[in-house]
Formats: C-alpha cells, sequence, structure tokens
C-alpha cells in the first residue's frame, strides 16, 4: 500500500545510489519536481531510464546524477538538442555518460514485457536498420507458429520508476489521464515506485479514459503541486514553451547550467 | 507516380514565397483527403496541419503520443503538446499507438524528415559520424524506424542540401529501400518505404527498377544545376522532369497564419 509522505523523504527512501530509474512522461505529466529532488540529493552513478530524455534527463545528467541513459529520442521536442547530454557523451563532463539507444516502439515493448514479467517482447521493427549492432538489449526470435523472423527487446525492469499524476486519493490510488505514455507500463514493470500527484482529495471523481494506478501497486506517493512544470497536467496547466526555448541558451553553456543548478539546490 | 502537378487549391498564383514555403505547400498537396497519416514534428507536423485546413479536411492526422485523428487550432510545438489531446478523437498509450496502430499497417502515409537521406532513401536521425565517436549527436530514432517499416507508404520532406543528401548515410535510423529494390521484402518489412522525397529545390522519386531517387519535380524558379550540386551522388533527371505548381495565395496565406502554439510573438 502506497504510503503519503513528502517528496524528500520519498526520493530519499526509494532511490539510492547505483539505482536503475526511470522517471516517465510522454511530454506530458514529466515528474520535474522529483527530478530536482534527486539532483538536490546528489544522486550518483544512476541508469536513467526513459523514451525521451527532454530536459529533466538534460538537467539531470548535468548535475551528475546519471553515468547510463538508455533512451530512444534524446532531444529538446520542437527546439534542438540536449546540450547537458551531448557534453556528457562527447566530453564527460560532468561525468562520462554511456547509452544503450533503442527505438520508441523497442521502448515502449521493454516496458510491456517487464509489466507483464515476461522475459522478453517481440515486435516487427529494427530490421535493416544499424541500431541492433549497437544495443545488446535488441535480437532477433523466430515465430514457432509461421517461422517469422521477428525482433526481440529485453525486458525492462527498473529499480525506481516515477510519474507524476493529477491526483490521488488518501489510500494512495492515482489517477492520471490525458496523454498517458507509458506510465502505467513503466510503474507495473518496476520494483519500487512513486507517484508525485498535484492534489490529494477525499474521492477520486471518473475521468473518462483515465488511467488508475492503485494504491497497492505503489510505494509512496507525494503531493508536488506544478510538478510538472514546465511540462504540463492536463486540466491543471499547460505546457511552459517558452520555458522550452529558454533551456536551449541555458543548456548550452556550462557556467549558465551551474547558475541554474544553484537556482534548484537553493530551492529546497 | 512521376511528379505531375497536384491539385492546387484556389486559383490566384502568389507573387513572392521562400524555398520553405514552397517546400511546405507541396508536401501539404501530396497528402489526400480520408488517408491517415504519421506524422512526425517540424516540417512534417507542418505539411500535415496544412493539408487538413486546404484541400484534406479529413485526413487523419496521428502523433506517436497516442493522438488519434487530431485536429489542432495551431500548431504544436511538440508532438505532445496539450493541444493534440485536446483535439483529438481519442488518446490511447505509447505501447497501443505502435503495437495496434502503426505496425499491422492500418496507417496509410509516414511523413518523416532527417538530418541524411542517401541515394536509396534510408534516412539517418542518430549520428554524423561514427557511432561511438560522433562529430554530431543527433537525437535518435524515436517513432522513425517503425514509421518508415509499416506505414503503407513513406514521404520525406527535408531542406535539400549537400551534406544531407549523401550517397550513404553514416547510420541507418530507419529504412529506406535497404540495399536496392527488393530489400525491403527480404528485410520483411511491409510498407513501400518512401515514394517521394520533397524538398525546397524539388520532388525526388525512386527508380521503379533500382530504387535510386531520381529527380522527378524542380520548383519554380530552381535549376537541375542547382539540385545537383545540393546532391552527394549523379543525381538522374526524369525524362518527364515537371515544375512544380507555384503556391496559391491560398496556399500561402493559409500557412502564413498557421502559428505554433504558446508562439505569441517570440521564437
Amino acid at each position: 500500500m502506497a504510503k503519503i509522505v513528502p517528496l524528500p523523504q520519498a526520493v530519499s527512501e526509494l532511490v539510492h545510489d547505483g539505482d536503475t530509474v526511470a522517471l516517465e512522461g510522454f511530454t506530458h505529466l514529466i515528474p520535474f519536481a522529483a527530478g530536482h529532488e534527486i539532483i538536490r540529493q546528489h544522486r550518483r552513478d544512476l541508469t536513467l531510464v526513459r523514451m525521451t530524455p527532454d530536459l529533466i534527463y538534460d538537467q539531470m545528467i548535468g548535475a551528475g546524477c546519471a553515468s547510463r541513459l538508455v533512451f530512444s529520442w534524446g532531444g529538446n521536442p520542437g527546439v534542438g538538442s540536449l546540450h547537458r547530454m551531448r557534453d556528457a557523451l562527447a566530453t564527460g563532463w560532468p561525468v562520462p555518460l554511456e547509452i544503450e539507444e533503442h527505438s520508441h516502439a523497442g521502448m515502449a515493448n521493454r516496458y510491456v514485457a517487464g509489466a507483464s514479467g515476461l522475459p522478453f517482447a517481440v515486435l516487427r521493427g529494427y530490421s535493416g536498420t544499424d541500431l541492433p549492432h549497437h544495443t545488446d538489449t535488441i535480437s532477433t526470435v523466430q515465430c514457432p507458429f509461421t517461422g517469422e523472423r521477428l525482433a526481440a527487446v529485453a525486458a525492462l525492469n527498473p529499480d525506481v520508476a516515477i510519474v507524476h499524476a493529477q491526483r490521488a486519493d488518501r489510500d494512495g490510488n492515482v489517477q492520471l489521464w490525458g496523454i498517458t505514455g507509458v506510465q502505467k507500463e513503466a510503474v507495473l514493470a518496476a520494483r519500487r515506485s512513486l507517484a508525485t500527484v498535484e492534489e490529494i482529495v477525499d474521492e477520486l471523481t471518473p475521468v473518462p479514459g483515465a488511467v488508475v494506478l492503485p494504491g497497492w501497486v505503489l510505494d509512496a506517493v507525494a503531493t508536488a503541486p506544478g510538478g510538472a512544470a514546465p511540462s504540463y497536467a492536463h486540466g491543471y496547466y499547460e505546457r511552459d514553451n517558452a520555458a522550452y526555448r529558454a533551456w536551449d541558451a541555458i543548456s548550452r553553456d556550462r557556467e549558465a547550467f551551474l547558475r541554474w543548478r544553484r537556482t534548484i539546490e537553493e530551492a529546497a | 507516380m512521376t511528379g505531375t502537378a497536384e491539385p492546387v487549391a484556389g486559383t490566384q498564383s502568389a507573387t513572392t514565397w521562400s524555398a520553405d514555403e514552397m517546400m511546405s505547400i507541396a508536401a501539404s498537396r501530396a497528402l489526400r483527403d480520408g488517408q491517415a497519416c504519421f506524422v512526425g514534428i517540424g516540417l512534417p507536423s507542418t505539411a500535415a496541419n496544412l493539408a487538413r485546413r486546404l484541400h484534406a479536411p479529413r485526413l487523419v492526422l496521428i502523433y506517436e503520443s497516442g493522438t488519434l485523428d487530431t485536429t489542432p487550432a495551431e500548431l504544436p510545438l511538440s508532438i505532445g503538446d496539450g493541444i493534440l489531446a485536446d483535439s483529438a478523437l481519442t488518446v490511447v498509450s505509447v505501447p497501443e499507438i505502435f503495437n495496434y496502430w502503426l505496425q499491422p499497417g492500418r496507417i496509410d502515409v509516414g511523413f518523416l524528415s532527417g538530418a541524411q537521406i542517401d541515394r536509396l532513401g534510408n534516412i539517418n536521425t542518430t549520428v554524423i559520424g561514427e557511432y561511438d565517436e560522433p562529430a554530431v549527436r543527433l537525437p535518435g530514432s524515436g517513432g522513425a524506424p517503425e514509421i518508415a517499416a509499416s506505414c503503407r507508404e513513406v514521404i520525406v520532406v527535408m531542406r535539400h542540401r549537400l551534406r544531407a543528401f549523401v550517397e550513404q548515410v553514416d547510420f541507418v535510423t530507419s529504412v529506406g529501400h535497404g540495399s536496392g529494390r527488393g530489400d525491403r521484402e527480404l528485410l520483411g518489412l511491409r510498407g513501400a518505404g518512401p515514394v517521394r522525397v520533397i524538398t525546397d529545390l524539388g520532388v525526388l522519386e525512386p527508380d521503379p527498377d533500382t530504387a535510386e531517387l531520381v529527380l522527378t519535380a524542380l520548383h519554380q524558379g530552381v535549376t537541375v544545376e542547382q539540385v545537383r550540386a545540393e546532391t552527394g551522388w549523379p543525381l538522374q533527371v526524369a525524362a518527364d522532369l515537371v515544375i512544380t505548381a507555384p503556391p496559391s495565395t491560398t496556399e500561402l496565406e493559409t500557412l502564413r497564419s498557421m502559428r505554433t502554439v504558446g508562439e505569441k510573438g517570440t521564437s
């Protein structure tokens, strides 16, 4: 059953140095507040897993939290590159970064296999691309019924999954709607999980199409109003596209980034 | 399949336009009403939304964030902007959009861009140079490999530059025609692959026998020599080379009226 705890306590109890950590949220509901708390608690040597690393991983990589990145598209959506990620890959600043690279369909299916308790998933992809030559969690398998060769991807079971959602009730049942990405799969695939929410309510109002993560599949729920900004929380606030554009200049310059990092440390 | 001029909305021709505007308009003309289109962000998204405002009001736009049949009033900055979810027929999870909608071949057209494309239509969005010591690290594959593999056909839209139109891509992120005609079938890829590459200079299409990209249309005011100068292989020119119809005033005004979400006068 999920404990309702303050965010610093949740991160301190659930995220350890060396862990494989997935912060998911596909453009929408990205758990920025939790990522910033991980930066504040100086976690090191994390394997960061996320389909679209986005600004949150650029920030965590720049802060030296990560030694490895598992991903499928690493950019600032609609704006350009993730310069902290590029810097870590090219020069090892502030620490060297290894990568494991997939396609979106590959990553999504790795989570599906993880959530399903299976060792791998199959998909009709990757054939003819150069990705399998560089990623050892991509292989092929022969269909036992038709003989067709298909791509196989290893299940992904993070030590911790962290997602952000609109709301939870006092029993820790979490309700999430809008673009739902792979959050459900990431939580169900992970050994431990944390949901940060905009608010805790006495009773969840039904929302058509909403995903509900029952409190008993989660370890902790923490309130973090505005915790997805500058991404967005459908029904609560909009995506701050100007902040995404502004990140480009901060991310390009190590000094500007370090100044940004101090604002995060001081916001504790 | 050669670059015949597509129907043009409106009758008046505009007087001046940029090469990028011509590219977006030419790309929008390649989409037909009622098709289901899997849209990448950037140039493809602009062109697809333009088509929906002009000649293809029932174009079904699908983004990899899981928004099915979305009708945004403004252009999204990212594939997961809230405006895409708000205006969609429905929103599904990311595993579902790839496994149920894209993989079985339900999508008519995949609309892609890239940093490099080669003679055989293979696309690179991963690295320029060696994978382990790249000269430039690009965003990576995202949804593109499966869009290229599974859509019934693929249309590529990108700026025509010598550094981008290369003999052979540094990294195959998304398969075009692989090593030549027939290779897609050997690889088990079910869609037809790239049927057209629309640039700011003209249009290239695969040769029916070899799958090598051949120049089939020039935009007005562009010469074959200009295109050859920006192409990294000895470019063949179709015998029936056509000139793209210039933008109509309706097309140009509609394109210029489209704004990106959250733009509000700033860049």
